[in-house]
């Protein structure tokens, strides 16, 4: 089949692609620059300008560098920036190396198994909610202990320890960890599906390589290349988170990101132009991390190259590969542990050191939420469904332009279709706030469905775009030279193969959009309630029982999307071996 | 809002403060009329179910009596509403806003006032007004020193009090020295709140007023000399209490419910809120534990009032003044201050009140866990908003590192 698929690609090459239609192709690019590119220009202008003393609505008409003495002269300042910086690079340093372990160690059997269905939970949980469950689960008065005190630890009352909020920053990487390590575990196991794993093993296994070691030299460098993006994705939100570091980082002083946030939303209005300085520095740190992470990789394929060239059968390398694959392990666990306590805290009424289970159950809590919910949960389904429908079609239309005009160009980190994923929010989201108000269209629907857009549509094409690069061209060539039209070769061919990767994008699309938090603040005027603000508004009063059943239903959501995605390919493709993701 | 209705607004509040009363109901009545049918968005703090529930209840009663819908936009922080009033004074819509309604007090109104951002004024306007204590409760008129001049309306009332576990711990500091012994001989059993949220300034408020050479000064704006003279015996305190509190003085609960929180987790044993009928309402409701008491300084401690204000270019002002003067109505504010609803105490000034209406008070179910007015002692009056600034940014500097 391989050969005869060589054969036809050979033969046909010259005509195998239908005529380019740049008009239809230059509609979607500029749908996409229009639709992603004006909220982020003005709102980066809009950081711009205060940021230099320009913010005419409070009185600020001259350029001027005082937001930046301002800024500079903030106590501890350097403290936030070492903070963030450290945090950051530990988070997606750890998360990329205990993602590439863990898939060495267990990646035949996980897939086997359905494992990967796992991991849905975790991908759908937002952060805010994530970060309360693990900083229950950790604290001095959390879950952990309460299992083992008093009759080991012989404590009546918590130990004063600093388990969140260290200085160090540690429970701040423990809950990125428990989300990026998921995500950039279900993105390789996308990737995958685009590799030839097995035949890579076998010959591997019969040059005598260990299974892990194969997958670190042989299959790791290969699934690099396609993760590369989600990867820098993950360090540009690692250092900017602003919910899970206000949960668990430490404060005083916060991350640099945290602190443009609060200056944001300080009620002295003119900490405005100092947030706005803190923002675009915010921003030249996700930049310079992202360039020297880009040097890191050069210096790594090099060292990479020789240790692979040297021959090693790594066979001692494997116990050090099952260490760091029972870390990630424990990541998982971790991240399963607080989504755990957030749906026991649910159903409690009262829970009390040191009980391991709450002493009194109730379903009041849900009952009291229930009738107080049904509007944002709708708003959040209308929101999700909207925007990852929209984003889907706009992203095949997006890459099979590319296709049919013979782009090779790879997907560069430097897109500006993924400038809003390597932003960070806070560096825009007011000037789009502005935009939607000039357009007249803040507070409504449509309008928090457009800034769902600019995050949403990146991810599903990020998600989307390696895996449909990675298509075997000889597919479409075969079927034009069985006589199958482009759009045909399209429904028929491309597809089905890519059903599975679709779904995840999608899946994926959903968690993005039902997780936003910022941008649905500002640009929904605080007239569109979702899941997610609704659950940040009480995280800030203090119940974790009302939290817990936001905290669900926020991951109950996307899970189900999740799941539908995983299960489809294996029930449509149920006789298609290759196709239904069991390969 | 028209140009042509902004001139009628104006020209009754100028008339009913002229002629008083009985002129104003006549344009009150027009006002009810033109409010029916729209839709107020109060822009509130969500983090408190039972407020969320309170206004919740209020949604229900102004529909049922004038039409009104309410929309509760339920904010994280106040200041999101400022910022989005002001992203719109930006966008130059200066009708037709998003925000109709805020509860705010503090900080936020005086940056809102000051930047011009609110209507008003309207207080005269409302019939139920006249009931309002402006006399007693001086934080009524007068919000952390600021005047209010009628551009918000009050609802009620709070004072800083603490919070302990009897079950744990039977000796309390009752004067803010008496905390250095306290903590002494319960090390890491106490925090405050992160001074940059407001209960943790209160607290530092609370120590100054007490401490400070010359109360008196703090009623005015602080200047850089009398802000070291007036803060030294302030910080000397401070700094032999923080190395003993919980994580040594290095991190600080985020704000007033995530102290709770440590309180009702076991973690610390004294906590504090700006509501004195918190306490016995989370111990209701199972956050905190039923051995949880409330008590305050036997000095007094700071108290002041919530607002509702409505911002200059609400689409609804009408409705909004409605629903104004509904949360002063004698009915709507004995149901606020019913412990089984909010526990918050009225704004009104009970003399001028008729018997029925005082009975509403008087007949109120009592809380063995909820302190007394009696026992709440003097209500001691916020310091000007820049000390509180001042003092904040005098904490990040000596003590973030």
């Amino acid at each position: 089949m391989e050969e005869a698929l060589r054969q036809i690609g050979g033969r046909i090459r010259g005509f195998a692609h239908s005529p380019p239609r740049p008009g239809s192709r230059h509609a979607i690019i500029i749908a996409v620059t229009v639709i992603l590119g004006a909220p982020i220009v003005f709102g980066l202008t809009f950081t711009l300008l205060p940021a230099f003393g320009y913010l005419p609505s409070i009185g600020g008409h001259a350029l001027t560098v005082q937001p930046w003495r301002d800024l500079f002269s903030t106590p501890g300042l350097a403290t936030s920036i070492r903070l963030t910086l450290s945090t950051g690079l530990a988070a997606t340093m750890l998360a990329l190396v205990l993602a590439f372990c863990f898939c060495a160690v267990v990646h035949g059997r996980m897939r086997e198994r359905g494992a990967d269905a796992l991991l849905a939970p975790l991908l759908a949980t937002p952060h805010a909610a994530m970060a309360i469950g693990i900083a229950f689960l950790i604290a001095p008065s959390g879950w952990l202990l309460r299992l083992i005190s008093p009759w080991l630890t012989g404590f009546t009352v918590p130990p004063d320890i600093a388990t969140t909020q260290d200085p160090w920053g540690m429970a701040l990487v423990v809950g990125l960890l428990a989300k990026e390590l998921p995500f950039l575990l279900i993105v390789i196991l996308a990737a995958l599906n685009q590799i030839p794993v097995d035949r890579h093993m076998r010959a591997g296994r019969t040059l005598g390589y260990g299974q892990g070691i194969v997958w670190i030299k042989i299959i790791g460098p290969q699934v690099y290349r396609q993760i590369r993006l989600p990867l820098y994705v993950v360090l540009a939100f690692s250092l900017s988170v602003v919910d899970m570091a206000l949960v668990l980082a430490p404060a005083n002083p916060p991350p640099l990101a945290v602190l443009a946030f609060q200056w944001f939303m300080s009620p002295n209005i003119a900490r405005y132009m100092p947030a706005a300085a803190a923002a675009l520095l915010q921003l030249l740190l996700v930049a310079g991390a992202i360039g020297a992470w880009r040097l890191g990789e050069r210096g790594a394929a090099r060292v990479g190259l020789w240790w692979t060239m040297r021959g090693g059968r790594g066979l001692t390398g494997e116990l050090g590969l099952k260490l760091a694959a029972a870390l990630g392990m424990v990541a998982l666990v971790v991240g399963f542990g607080a989504l755990g306590a957030l749906a026991v805290w649910s159903f409690a009424w009262q829970w009390r050191f040191p009980d391991a289970l709450p002493s009194i159950w109730s379903f009041e809590i849900w009952q009291r939420q229930a009738h107080a919910l049904i509007w944002p949960l709708g708003n959040t389904l209308a929101l999700a469904t909207l925007t990852v429908v929209a984003a889907l079609l706009l992203a095949i239309a997006w890459l099979e332009g590319e296709d049919r005009v013979g782009a090779k160009r790879p997907a560069s980190v430097f897109h500006p279709v993924y400038v809003p994923l390597l932003l960070p929010q806070i560096a825009f989201m007011f000037g789009a706030q502005v935009l939607a108000v000039k357009l007249g269209i803040d507070g409504t629907l449509q309008a928090v469905a457009w800034a769902h857009f600019l995050f949403v549509f990146p991810y599903v094409l990020l998600a989307l775009a390696d895996p449909w690069k990675s298509l075997d061209p000889r597919y479409a060539r075969s079927a034009a030279a069985l006589g199958s039209s482009a759009t045909g070769t399209l429904i028929r061919v491309k597809l089905p193969i890519l059903l599975r990767p679709i779904l995840v994008a999608s899946a994926i699309g959903f968690a993005v959009g039902v997780a936003q938090y910022v941008p649905t603040l500002f640009v929904g005027g605080g007239r569109v309630a979702t899941l997610t603000t609704e659950a940040v508004a009480l995280a800030s009063g203090g119940d974790r029982r009302a939290v817990g059943v936001l905290a669900v239903l926020q991951s109950l959501l996307p899970l189900v999307i999740y799941v539908a995605a995983l299960a489809t390919p294996r029930i449509v493709f149920s006789d298609r071996r290759a196709l239904s993701g069991r390969v | 809002m028209t140009a042509k209705m902004k001139f009628a607004a104006l020209a009754m509040a100028a008339l009913a403060l002229v002629c008083g009363p009985a002129h104003a109901s006549s344009g009150w009545d027009e006002i009810v009329s033109r409010a029916r049918g729209q839709t107020v968005y109060w822009n509130a703090w969500g983090g408190d179910d039972r407020t969320n529930a309170f206004i919740d209840w209020v949604g229900k009663e102004v529909q049922a009596r004038y039409g009104i819908t309410i929309r509760h936009v339920k904010l994280a922080d106040t200041a999101e509403a400022v910022s989005r009033v002001i992203a719109e004074k930006t966008a130059g819509r200066d009708d037709n806003g998003s925000v109709d309604l805020i509860w705010i007090n503090g900080p936020n109104f005086l940056s809102m006032k000051e930047k011009k951002l609110l209507y008003g004024p309207f207080t005269q306007l409302l019939p139920n007004y006249r009931y309002v204590d402006v006399t007693d409760k001086r934080s009524n008129v007068t919000d952390f020193t600021t005047p209010v001049d009628g551009m918000a309306s009050p609802w009620r009332l709070a004072q800083f009090v603490f919070n302990y576990d009897s079950a744990r711990v039977t000796d309390v500091p009752r004067t803010i020295p008496d905390f250095l012994p306290w903590v002494k001989a319960h090390p890491s059993r106490f925090t405050h709140p992160d001074p940059r949220d407001f209960m943790g300034a209160t607290f530092l408020k609370q120590a100054l007023v007490e401490l400070a050479p010359d109360r008196g000064r703090l009623q005015q704006p602080a200047t850089d000399e009398n802000f070291l003279r007036e803060t030294a015996p302030l910080w000397t305190w401070y700094d032999q209490l923080r190395p003993l509190l919980w994580r040594h003085g290095k991190q600080f609960p985020a704000n007033g419910p995530a102290e709770r929180q440590l309180l009702g987790d076991g973690e610390i044993d004294l906590s504090m809120s700006f509501d004195p009928a918190e306490a016995a309402a989370s111990t209701a409701s199972g956050l905190l534990p039923d051995t949880i008491r409330t008590y305050t300084l036997s000095g007094g401690t700071i108290g002041n009032t919530s607002f509702v204000a409505i911002p200059y270019n609400s689409a609804h002002k009408e409705a909004a003044m409605v629903v104004a003067d509904f949360l002063l109505d004698p009915a709507t504010q004995a149901h606020a201050q019913d412990i089984r609803m909010l526990g918050s105490f009225t704004v009104l000034d009970l003399e001028q009140l008729s018997p029925a209406q005082r009975k509403l008070f008087t007949d109120l179910p009592k809380s063995p866990t909820l302190p007394t007015n009696a026992e709440l002692g003097p209500v001691l009056l916020e310091p000007n908003p820049s000390w509180m600034m001042r003092i904040t940014a005098e904490w990040k500097k000596r003590y973030v590192r």
